[in-house]
């Protein structure tokens, strides 16, 4: 068996022209693919950069909440009322907003503010510079080190701005593990000094951070808080509901799913086309062989392994062009939301699968049905 | 006496259906021996190809009997019928049909590589036969940088790399001048053919005829007539 694959990979290889065209084809699908569903998977994360920052194992929302962003404030009792509940280890209110801040240039920027419990912080970012206990200070503000900072002109420690008339100093600077989606700077202060300094509505509470005592408890919390009408979900329910948002809720999901099957289709075209025409331009060849006496299974053997065989290394090609070409963006962008997740290869691989599969296929049909007469009668 | 490598009796071939029904061959019987080159001549259309196909084991007769060397070949089934041509028959193709992307060496070895001989060793094997046909010192270039008549002897070199002993030859004048026709054929009775094998060739060039130890005359899809060597000189 080993000496008609090592045949059928000459053939293949040995016809440049064709194996070039075939490479391309799954290459560039393979890219499309991977890299369109990447920046899916980075816009999802990046929707989600709050959830995953916090990391609290519950959150305690309206339910008409769809995205961290669009929070929708609930009043006291909520916070109080999910404390009394069996399991909960305990609760705590968590701020998330926008507001405007005049810098010391005179300049106007938007940022994303989160107010922590002045209680327990939790959720509290990991600090580069300074010290924690300086979220307390006066006007203290923590600015997040990511590639939104220099929006706020690179702010060092002691760098001061204006937040709705009131003085805020930068009192450390904060790393996080996700970037927000919007492009905006993001500022961690103290919950109590959050709802003082921006302007809010009757309520302020925009999530209630919950740590349950046990995992069995955590269905007992969630049918508690619904019974008060709002909703309680785990941090991985959390995400997924902002993600099914993004994916179903917004255009943004149809569109990269149109524009991945139709990298999908182009591949399939290209390739199949291309596999199509070798096999056609190989196919009094394989006639012959068959009249010399290879039995169909062992031309069978011979094409899937040249499918395959163009297919594997074209993914292979393609997941390290794209993994380039994201690596390249990040370099000049570095918030560019581009996620290479094992479902993303997955997908492109199941899509180059269906590709070598539907090439192979058509070769296969075609070699099939040579008859070795025909080679006779030419 | 020469003992019978080929047997075909009563071969009868019908194609098409209804009013394109053709009767491609209609009652062929004849023997041919080892040691014996065997000549099919005829027209274009007269049904040699056709009975060729038949002999070889590629297209099944609609009745009668093909023997090789004793045994029913129709009587195989498709696994065996291909374990048959590949261990018992060497054909040369009108066109050839050599892989233009492989070498000629590894061309000449392909019937090797399909028995499941070690690659090496059907490379060693397949320079032998490349040597034979006078070949070898192209062993490492593709046959279309080949002439006619050397990759005629490719076509040769391949068809006997795995010592059958019936080789069929389908028109191997037919794209070659003549000189070099004549050339092969005196090679294949020279260097190819002996008393264990059976040499059977298609063609309608008189030219060659000289080389044939028996002649078969087909038209319109009859035997007219089986003559010897002697008999046509």
């Amino acid at each position: 068996m080993k000496g008609i694959l090592k045949i059928a990979f000459k053939l293949l290889v040995n016809d440049k022209g064709k194996f070039a065209a075939l490479l391309m084809g799954i290459t560039f699908a393979v890219f499309l693919m991977v890299m369109m569903t990447s920046i899916f998977s980075g816009v999802l994360r990046s929707a989600s950069s709050v959830v995953i920052n916090i990391g609290s194992k519950m959150w305690v929302m309206d339910p008409a909440v769809t995205t961290v962003a669009n929070s929708i404030p609930m009043p006291d009792f909520v916070q109080d009322e999910v404390r009394s509940i069996d399991g909960v280890k305990f609760a705590v209110p968590l701020y998330s907003g926008a507001a405007t801040l005049r810098l010391s240039n005179g300049i106007y920027q938007s940022v994303s503010i989160l107010g922590l419990d002045d209680t327990s912080l939790l959720g509290r970012p990991e600090l580069l510079e300074g010290n924690i206990a300086d979220i307390f200070a006066e006007n203290g503000f923590f600015a997040v080190k990511d590639s939104e900072i220099n929006k706020l002109n690179n702010p060092q420690i002691g760098a001061t701005f204006e937040l709705n008339e009131h003085r805020g100093v930068i009192v450390g600077i904060a790393k996080v593990t996700a970037n927000g989606l919007f492009g905006m700077p993001t500022l961690y202060t103290t919950y109590n000094r959050a709802i003082q300094y921006i302007p809010s509505a009757r309520f302020t509470t925009s999530y209630v951070l919950v740590e349950p005592k046990s995992l069995e408890a955590v269905q007992h919390i969630k049918d508690e808080v619904k019974k008060m009408g709002y909703v309680a979900v785990t941090n991985e329910e959390f995400r997924d509901n902002i993600s099914t948002y993004y994916k179903f809720k917004t255009g943004l999901g149809t569109n990269i799913l149109i524009m991945t099957l139709i990298s999908f289709i182009v591949g399939l075209s290209i390739s199949g086309q291309t596999f199509y025409t070798f096999i056609l331009e190989n196919l009094d060849k394989f006639g012959a062989l068959k009249a010399i006496g290879a039995k169909s299974r062992e031309l069978v053997i011979m094409i899937v392994f040249q499918a395959g065989f163009t297919a594997l290394t074209g993914y292979g090609l393609g997941v390290g062009l794209c993994t380039l070409m994201i690596g390249l963006a990040k370099i000049r962008l570095p918030n560019y939301a581009s996620v290479v997740t094992f479902g993303n290869l997955g997908i492109a691989f199941i899509m180059v699968l269906i590709i070598a599969v539907f090439s192979s296929l058509i070769g296969v049909r075609k070699v099939l049905k040579i008859e070795p007469f025909d080679v006779f009668r030419g | 006496m020469a003992k019978t490598a080929i047997s075909a009796h009563q071969l009868v071939k019908w194609f098409g259906e209804g009013d394109a029904r053709t009767n491609a061959v209609k009652v062929a019987s004849f023997e041919a021996n080892f040691g014996e080159i065997f000549y099919l001549v005829g027209p274009s259309g007269s049904g040699k190809t056709t009975l060729l196909s038949m002999i070889s084991g590629i297209l099944k007769p609609d009745s009668g009997r093909v023997t090789i060397d004793g045994s029913d070949i129709w009587a195989l089934n498709n696994d065996e019928l291909a374990d048959f041509r590949l261990n018992r028959i060497g054909f040369v193709f009108q066109d050839y049909h050599l892989f233009p992307r492989l070498t000629t060496l590894e061309n000449v070895a392909i019937p090797l590589i399909l028995k499941k001989h070690d690659w090496d060793e059907a490379m060693q094997e397949a320079l032998k036969y490349l040597d034979i046909v006078g070949l070898k010192n192209r062993a490492q270039l593709p046959p279309f940088k080949l002439s006619g008549g050397e990759q005629q002897r490719v076509a040769i070199a391949r068809a006997i790399v795995s010592q059958p002993d019936i080789l069929i030859f389908d028109e191997p004048t037919a794209s070659l001048d003549g000189d070099t026709g004549k050339k092969i054929m005196s090679f294949i009775k020279e260097e190819i053919l002996n008393e264990n094998r059976c040499v059977l060739v298609v063609t309608h060039d008189s030219r060659i005829f000289e080389y044939a130890d028996k002649i078969m005359k087909m038209e319109d899809g009859a035997v007219t007539e089986i003559e010897n060597n002697s008999d046509i000189k």
